[in-house]
């Protein structure tokens, strides 16, 4: 449908110049690829720069939430400070320690990166305005972020450095246990939504209730267990011993030095993004309106475009995290592991027996 | 058959949560501590040693930068070393401006020690908020002294002068206008003891603002119940002294055990733990603040009810004041020889403590009857505490090696001098 719109229009402007036949030739075989790569620009580019005013969001937010006012020198209240950043990180040396495996470090950033974007395929921004409507969305999300382990695992140990070398084996442990979690977790919202296509799990919560018809009120401690998994997926505080002080001091990217700690950075901030849009989409609703079928706000607000709703519910979540960082203070590593195999699997394993149960009784309202 | 080694690792000298320059060897099994062995003297700045060489009026700012984090308390010991020896008797509104300001540096102290020892663990918001607080007793320290932190307040015989009457006002600038220089101004409208009684009104709420935040927080308490504990024979044999001993249930208070200054006048209480883990003296320490903050109210009302001289009017000891200075000849003379020479004390030797924010501070001065000690030992607290360290964090994790420091409030100043 996006796509005949476009089409008339550039048809229409080139059709006068007279040049629309001849471009239609050239095209026309390749379209459908030139047509999903505009899809993706149209992702990617918003989704880095959000990645980049996001370290921004976070430094202001944790300077306001810690009395003090955060980048406020590089631009009008400091938004070009994640520019400065950027252009600072580009002209900065790349360091390759001594007996590294140079092929490996400088690939282990992008192995971190490439799965977090690959992510943002299935991830459904309104009714429609989705890259991939795949059917094993879920599945096929499930697999990108176990990938990210990879890029984690091969930074530490390609950075010939004991800390290093430690910190990514903690991290990858961190994550593959949270991971579980995770997954059973999001096993609950596929047996509530009878669907791996994250579009036809969105349209699963709608309803005449709005905001109580989502998921996250029978699923509630799943979408608890999920959002602080997310959490400790991302090593963000109070999860963050592999990146935070002691030995480590930053864990598996302490030998990264200009583009290589950029693109670790930029991975791990899309991944936050990416959690914060998951969230929203399994448990949130998604592009819904939260007060649909309400008395008086419903229609007011059922004009308003399914993309805003999603950001809306994004931009909670994203907050949240940092609202995380700013106030609590971290995990001892073996008490995040105990956390996270002896609280939350377990948890999320009774859960899906529950949910299964309920879904038989007739007062399963979703 | 692979040797196993124990992997030995420096938690080194710059490190983020080593408190100053603290180079800890650690030999870890895993993650595990089986031995830490702290090497301290990178800090050292042979204090003692110039100590014999000044005149006791000139070695008293380097007792501020001993435990630089709570300065005047460090003097104050100094000070009633000297003045036991020379018998030098301090007028009692003296007296309650030590006291005051004792407990105004306690708080100093364990401000900073909440703030660094919360940020240690990861939860960097009450830095901040403890370092706020922080400024407006530093603002207080400057106007009766002149200087922010190390404050040479304290001399034997006394204070060097009496409260101000008016605090500095901050001026408009291009980052405050004057409707917001207005309002910073509120509480330095009156004298220096109207600007404490502010503070010490608004403090109970700031320490409650940092209770809500880690007290019953479920992750603080993971990291600080049953860290460190101590038991408390052995809290006493390994010479623990201040909030480390009273958390392990030892109740011993050189202000209630061997009052000193005016403190027995004083209607305070001392807070005692029960487990002896990091936990309890987190408790300790910030109940202590509350304590502190009762002391300080109280000698406020004293000060504003009583004025008195502020230094002994011994002329051997006390300097004179300057009108009389500038006419008479006696005192000009008195003057010369006190800031030159300096003024000799007997012979002899004493030991003096004070209740210093991290335990017992003391001061043994032999003097040989000179204008400078012959040898003045300083006892620092935080030294018995940092030897403890291996016995302490033996058996735990490297991450709670972090906590057992942050909980012996460590400060390299005192512990190397």
């Amino acid at each position: 449908m996006m796509e005949a719109q476009a089409l008339h229009l550039i048809e229409s402007l080139l059709s006068f110049f007279g040049l629309w036949e001849m471009l239609r030739g050239f095209i026309e075989p390749v379209w459908p690829a030139v047509w999903i790569v505009l899809k993706i620009v149209a992702i990617i580019v918003p989704l880095m720069l959000g990645v980049a005013y996001y370290t921004l969001a976070e430094r202001k937010v944790l300077g306001f939430m810690q009395v003090r006012p955060g980048p406020n020198r590089v631009g009008w209240w400091g938004l070009m400070q994640p520019i400065a950043d950027g252009v600072k990180l580009l002209c900065k040396e790349v360091i390759v320690p001594t007996g590294a495996n140079k092929f490996l470090f400088i690939a282990a950033p992008a192995l971190a990166l490439a799965p977090a974007l690959a992510a943002w395929a299935v991830i459904p921004f309104d009714d429609g305005l989705i890259l991939a409507d795949v059917n094993a969305g879920l599945l096929y999300l499930l697999a990108m972020t176990s990938l990210g382990v990879y890029g984690i695992i091969i930074a530490g140990w390609a950075s010939n450095s004991k800390y290093a070398f430690l910190g990514s084996l903690r991290s990858a442990a961190q994550i593959v246990s949270y991971e579980l979690a995770m997954g059973f977790a999001l096993v609950c919202v596929l047996l509530a939504a009878q669907s791996m296509n994250l579009g036809e799990i969105v349209r699963g919560q709608q309803g005449a209730y709005g905001m109580f018809g989502w998921y996250w009120i029978p699923l509630f401690p799943m979408f608890v267990v999920y959002f602080i998994a997310g959490v400790a997926e991302t090593n963000r505080a109070p999860f963050d011993m592999a990146e935070g002080e002691s030995e480590i001091v930053a864990g598996f990217h302490v030998e990264y030095s200009g583009m290589g700690f950029a693109l670790f950075f930029l991975a791990e901030y899309a991944n936050m993004i990416l959690i914060a849009a998951l969230t929203s989409v399994m448990f949130m609703g998604g592009w819904l309106n939260p007060f649909h079928g309400w008395p008086l706000l419903g229609a007011l607000t059922d004009g308003i475009p399914g993309l805003i709703w999603m950001l809306g519910k994004m931009f909670i979540f994203m907050f949240m995290f940092l609202w995380l960082r700013a106030t609590f203070p971290r995990y001892r590593y073996d008490q995040l592991m105990r956390l996270g195999w002896k609280v939350f699997i377990p948890l999320t394993l009774v859960w899906v027996v529950v949910v299964a149960a309920w879904m038989q009784t007739p007062y399963w309202l979703w | 058959m692979a040797e196993i080694k124990n992997y030995t690792m420096n938690f080194g000298p710059q490190h983020p949560a080593a408190h100053g320059v603290l180079r800890l060897v650690l030999e870890l099994d895993g993650e595990v501590i089986e031995r830490a062995d702290p090497h301290i003297g990178l800090l050292h700045r042979a204090t003692e040693k110039l100590a014999e060489h000044k005149t006791f009026l000139q070695t008293v700012p380097y007792m501020d930068r001993l435990d630089y984090v709570s300065m005047m308390m460090n003097e104050h010991a100094y000070v009633m070393a000297i003045e036991k020896l020379a018998g030098i008797e301090v007028p009692i509104r003296a007296q309650y401006i030590r006291v005051m300001f004792d407990e105004i540096t306690r708080i100093l102290n364990h401000l900073l020690w909440l703030g660094a020892s919360a940020l240690d663990l990861g939860a960097m918001s009450p830095m901040f908020y403890t370092f706020r607080e922080r400024e407006a007793l530093m603002d207080a320290y400057e106007a009766v002294s002149g200087a922010r932190m190390h404050a040479a307040y304290y001399r034997p015989g006394g204070v060097y002068r009496d409260l101000p009457d008016t605090m500095p006002q901050y001026q408009a600038s291009k980052i405050h206008n004057a409707a917001a220089v207005n309002k910073l101004n509120e509480n330095r409208q009156g004298s220096l003891l109207d600007y404490l009684e502010d503070f010490s009104n608004r403090f109970p709420k700031n320490v409650d603002e940092y209770e809500t935040l880690l007290t019953e927080n479920r992750i603080w308490k993971q990291r600080t119940v049953g860290i460190g504990v101590v038991s408390p024979e052995r809290a006493l044999a390994l010479g623990f002294t201040g909030p480390m001993l009273r958390g392990s249930g030892v109740v011993w208070d050189l202000r209630k055990k061997q009052p000193y200054e005016v403190y027995d006048r004083l209607d305070f209480d001392i807070p005692v733990g029960v487990e002896g883990d990091c936990y309890d003296r987190y408790l300790v320490r910030v109940e202590e603040m509350r304590q502190s903050n009762r002391i300080v109210r109280q000698c406020i009302d004293w000060l504003r009810n009583n004025p008195g001289p502020v230094m002994t009017d011994d002329p051997k000891f006390g300097p004179p004041r300057r009108e009389s200075m500038k006419q008479n000849m006696e005192e000009l003379i008195h003057h010369f020889k006190l800031f030159t020479e300096g003024f000799h004390v007997p012979a002899g030797e004493v030991y003096s403590a004070v209740e210093h924010a991290k335990g017992e501070f003391g001061i043994y001065m032999v003097s040989d009857g000179a204008n400078k000690p012959y040898r003045m030992k300083i006892r620092a607290p935080g030294f018995s505490h940092l030897s403890s360290l291996d016995e302490m964090a033996k058996g735990h994790m490297i991450a709670d090696a972090v906590a057992i420091i942050g909980t012996q409030d460590i400060v390299f100043g005192e512990i190397d001098r």
